[in-house]
């Protein structure tokens, strides 16, 4: 419990810092990029949407920077992100509440995915030197350096088009309205079959890499010899020996990297113009829409932190020396 | 965009192999590794565009012509865009940009982790633990939509600027291996007994320790530069720095925004995205030279099939030792006493 | 002397292939006797752990076995070699007929596994046929008998002292009853004491037992005490082979002597104490003849040219010792 808890800490510091990353960008940047657009947009804001946008961006000179801050804080304490440009005058909240879900679905389902099957494949490439797989490498390495929206470009090319089973842009089909009815389920499913398929196909070679040569390194260790002398079964030392210590430090590294891969998927969404939080960065970046800009970053950051929070707690589970005593 | 592959976190250079041979032949070893050499030949050959590019470019790449979205030719390549502009051109004179600031992104990146992981693993204590949080933060928070937050706030981001924001938000990665190694190199007698003997700070670390860190912060900033690449590539593709300097994402961008795909105009994105692939995996193949450098067990060499005398080969593997020949070994002869006298 | 119960005949060892290999182990004969306790002694480097890895073919690349043959004497049935036996066949007999417990005995515990899975893991796959509730008698007992009580049996291996987790390998190593016991400097990492009280536990478990040890160790002192025959290794070759008795009090190598000499000895008259002089032999450039010559203080010509035989000293007329050594009266 102590494990956790510390990391718990960590990541309510984490939390703390990316939220005054936050507040600091627009402040730290010269000239006021959100002014022109307020006022533009001024005779149909309220006065209430209005500050929570001069809080956002600190254009109240006359607040102290302080204050500016404490603000900050409360206005992002109420879920209060200020109003979207773009989908004027949606709140920025309420247009991510309704993109999360579809990035989580899409996002962290192929990432947990690729982090399975590689690792799985990692762990045959380990353990069966010079067999096929260690000949596969140099293919995966190649796919692993496409940036993923490229490849999702090729896709849509090669696979998608007007007869094709596969769509090449949306969540799900234009006509149907979100429900949790099988029709939009399947059309869901399939709309995100592609993008699916992208994503794991340039982020699992670096899980069969990272865990091929953790692999390795176990192999050698003693205990791995002890299992040999012990006679086992070739499956039970390379599982349940082998396999599951290698596996360690791969989670951890699961976790650290998650900033890294999420930040790539989210392009994904951008080329198949799929309804996620990614698409609307796209949107916001295009638009010079600043709040949704912030609010996606805010958004992005803590789903991060509490994939990592699951990570660790994966972790626990996977090794007794984190366990408390007893 | 994957995860940083490099896993010299976990294998440390302890290998007495490594330790003993000279640092010549060390460095021999190095580029005689199938894999780097590969990678280093590649990557020459796009330092070498980079800076040839502009030179030897047929056309002028923002030039118009009367060849609307045309397909390769002997004129022009890589066919060419809806302005008919040449895209052979676009993607030499574009390699300058994209190797300028992945280089420049990496030098930034490595030499703050240098700075931040090894003053954390040589101070300790407080320092440390601060040192430590702060690349934590910096690398659980999503690079890549800070960098693109970043720099859509910055009113015109150009190469230079696009290199510093993202070397600025990248070097933690290498801060945290860096840190671990140097921690354990600190524990490592040699460094103890510098200490004692009352040697300063400042000397411990470039002579005991920076010497054996060579190969981390190689593969670091290897690392490094593929991310950067990469975000570049990215920030042009969606239209973030300023599209008047050419680079393989700003082609990527045209041909996207001006429905390359739906044209059936695949020339269009096509060769600058498998030049991005291409540069990409000649630096993930660096980076597997300088690991197996390190580890010399990760490399999948083709020698675990033997053969043995006999004629049938045998695989060599953990566990179940080959045995090469059962009768011919070379035997010295042996005087023995007799001693079965059976109990 | 009894029957044996494994024989190492002409056994090679290299590290690595053609031109790079380096020889590990060298022509080494020497047979382990039914219940009884044979040491191997020599300086680190000196080949013992390849040899005793070699036996039961765990060496890890780039070792290979370049020559010999291990015969092994089931309790019944016919001798066979080991080094002929199919995976499925050696899988069959690694633990179940010749255990170890290895060197590094500490990291020898897989870290995310309870010892009780790690005990009864082994004897699950040997025999099957046993209930779980067998399964675990046995295990408890077994772990009864080195020391550890039946409620440690669930813990991980971090919970455990060093002291602990070597009698949990020892106890593991007994667990199916094996005929053979190879023991790689089992004590090297813990105390004194803790060592003292260990072998004395094992040396009483053989009695009981009837098992066979080849114990490695490079103390020699130790050897003397607990085990009936020694064997001394010098680079990668077995250079003398006696009772403890005869091998303490009259050595005829000059390597057992000075090796002798490095220990201060237990019981019995306090000796000088010298270590040998010089470093051990470089594997890949090994001393012409014998390859103890350039640091043998009775070194002569003949030494640095030829090869000496391992072979029954010819001034004792004694067959249950042998030497390799060109000084009068030893190598025939
Ligand atoms: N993987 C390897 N590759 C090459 N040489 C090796 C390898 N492993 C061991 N050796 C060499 O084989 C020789 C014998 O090593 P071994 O471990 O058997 O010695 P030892 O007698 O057990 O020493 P210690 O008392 O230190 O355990 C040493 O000289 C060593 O350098
Ligand atoms: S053979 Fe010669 S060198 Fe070797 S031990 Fe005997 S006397 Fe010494
Ligand atoms: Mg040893």
């Amino acid at each position: 419990m102590k494990f956790l808890l510390q990391r718990l800490v960590f990541y309510v510091f984490t939390a703390w810092a990316a939220l005054t990353i936050n507040f600091f960008i627009p402040r730290m940047i010269p000239g006021d990029p959100v002014t022109s657009l307020i006022n533009k947009f001024q005779g149909q804001m309220s006065t209430d949407a209005i500050n929570s946008l001069y809080v956002l961006f600190g254009l109240d000179k006359n607040a102290s920077l302080w204050s500016q801050y404490v603000d900050y804080w409360g206005q992002v304490f109420r879920g209060d992100l200020g109003l979207s440009f773009t989908f004027f005058p949606t709140p920025v909240a309420e247009i991510l509440r309704q993109s999360l879900p579809w990035t989580i679905a899409l996002v962290g389902i192929t990432t947990f995915a690729s982090f399975m099957i590689g690792t799985s494949l990692g762990v045959l490439a380990g353990w069966r030197r010079g067999s096929v797989m260690d000949g596969l490498l140099p293919v995966t390495t190649f796919l692993s350096s496409i940036p993923y929206f490229w490849l999702g470009l090729l896709a849509i090319t090669l696979l998608a088009g007007p007869d094709s089973f596969f769509p090449s842009s949306g969540g799900y089909e234009p006509g149907l309205v979100p429900s949790w009815n099988a029709e939009f389920i399947g059309s869901a499913v399939q709309h995100s079959l592609l993008p699916a398929i992208t994503i794991l196909i340039s982020s699992v070679s670096g899980w069969i890499l990272t865990m091929r040569n953790m692999m390795v390194t176990v192999a050698s260790e003693d205990y791995i010899t002890v299992a040999h002398a012990k006679g086992l079964p070739e499956r039970r030392v390379m599982v349940s020996y082998a396999a599951r210590n290698a596996l360690l430090p791969n989670v951890s590294g699961f976790a650290l990297s998650l900033g890294f891969i999420v930040g790539g998927t989210l392009l994904v969404e951008i080329v198949f113009s799929y309804p996620g939080i990614g698409y609307n960065l796209f949107q916001a970046v295009g638009a010079k829409d600043y709040p949704l800009m912030q609010g996606v970053f805010l958004v992005i950051t803590l789903s991060v932190l509490v994939a990592n929070l699951l990570a660790d707690v994966a972790y626990l589970l996977l090794d007794p020396r984190t366990r408390k005593e007893g | 965009m994957s995860a940083p592959t490099s896993t010299i976190t976990a294998v440390t250079p302890e290998g007495p192999e490594v330790a003993a041979a000279p640092a010549k032949r060390r460095r021999l070893r190095f580029v005689a590794n199938p894999k780097a050499a590969t990678g280093l030949v590649v990557l020459a050959f796009f330092c070498l565009i980079a800076i040839i590019g502009p030179w030897i470019a047929p056309f002028d790449p923002s030039a118009r012509s009367s060849d609307l979205i045309q397909a390769p030719s002997g004129k022009h390549w890589f066919g060419t865009t809806h302005l008919g502009q040449d895209i052979f051109s676009q993607v030499l004179v574009g390699t300058r940009g994209v190797m300028f600031v992945g280089l420049l992104a990496g030098l930034v990146a490595t030499a703050l982790s240098i700075l931040i992981g090894v003053s954390a693993g040589f101070l300790g204590g407080a320092a440390d633990d601060s040192l430590s949080a702060l690349s934590n933060v910096f690398l659980v928070i999503p690079a890549l939509p800070l960098i693109i937050i970043v720099a859509s706030t910055i009113p015109s981001a150009g190469d230079l600027m696009v290199a510093l924001v993202i070397g600025l938000t990248s070097w933690a990665w290498g801060a945290r291996v860096l840190r671990a190694q140097t921690l354990s190199l600190r524990r490592r007698d040699y460094v103890e007994a510098a200490r004692a003997t009352g040697e300063s700070t400042w000397r411990i670390i470039t002579f005991e320790i920076m010497p054996n860190l060579t190969a981390i912060i190689a593969s670091g900033f290897v690392g490094t530069v593929i991310f950067a690449v990469m975000s570049e590539i990215t920030l042009a593709f969606i239209g973030i720095s300023t599209i008047s300097e050419w680079n393989w994402g700003t082609i990527l961008f045209w041909a996207q925004s001006q429905q390359a795909l739906a044209q059936g105009a695949w020339w269009w994105f096509v060769p600058a995205g498998l030049a991005i692939a291409i540069l990409g995996t000649a630096l993930s193949l660096i980076n597997f030279g300088i690991d197996e450098f390190v580890s010399p067990r990760l490399r999948s060499s083709g020698h675990t099939r033997i053969k043995t005398k006999d004629g049938h080969s045998v695989r060599m593997r953990v566990g179940f030792t080959p045995v090469l020949s059962s009768k011919q070994a070379p035997v010295t002869p042996v005087v023995r006493r007799e001693q079965e006298e059976v109990a | 002397m009894k029957a044996p119960v494994l024989e190492i005949k002409n056994f090679h060892v290299d590290y690595g292939l053609g031109d790079e290999a380096v020889q590990a182990v060298r022509d080494v004969t020497l047979t382990l006797h039914r219940g009884e306790v044979l040491g191997l002694a020599g300086e680190s480097g000196s080949g013992k752990s390849t040899l005793a890895y070699g036996v039961t073919r765990l060496l890890p690349p780039p070792g290979v076995i370049s020559g010999g043959s291990v015969v092994y004497h089931p309790a019944s049935g016919d001798p066979y070699d080991v080094m002929a036996l199919t995976d499925a066949e050696l899988r069959a007999f690694r633990w179940a007929e010749t255990s170890i417990v290895f060197q590094g005995a500490m990291n020898s515990l897989n870290p995310v596994h309870k010892v009780s899975t790690q005990m009864l893991d082994v004897i699950k796959a040997h025999e099957p046929q046993l209930s779980p509730q067998a399964r675990i008698a046995r295990a408890q007992e077994m772990l009864k008998l080195v020391g550890i009580s039946a409620d440690r049996m669930d813990a991980y291996p971090h919970q455990l002292s060093g002291g602990m987790r070597q009698r949990v390998m020892i106890g593991m190593a007994l667990v199916l009853e094996p005929q053979v016991v190879i023991m790689d400097e089992p004590t090297t990492a813990l105390d004194v004491v803790m060592q003292r009280q260990i072998l004395a536990q094992l040396v009483e478990l053989r009695e009981r037992l009837g098992f066979s040890v080849l114990f490695i160790t490079h103390d020699l002192s130790l050897l003397v005490e607990f085990s009936d025959r020694i064997a001394i290794m010098y680079g990668g070759r077995i250079v003398e082979e006696a009772r403890s008795k005869d091998l303490y009090t009259d050595s005829l190598h000059p390597y057992s002597e000075g090796l002798l000499k490095s220990f201060p000895a237990l019981r019995g008259e306090r000796r000088e104490l010298s270590g040998i002089p010089g470093s051990p032999p470089d594997l890949r450039g090994m001393p012409t003849g014998c390859s103890f010559h350039p640091r043998c203080p009775q070194a002569f010509d003949r030494c640095s040219t030829e090869i000496p035989v391992l072979g029954i000293p010819s001034a004792r007329n004694d067959p249950h010792r042998s030497v390799a050594c060109w000084l009068p009266g030893r190598t025939a």
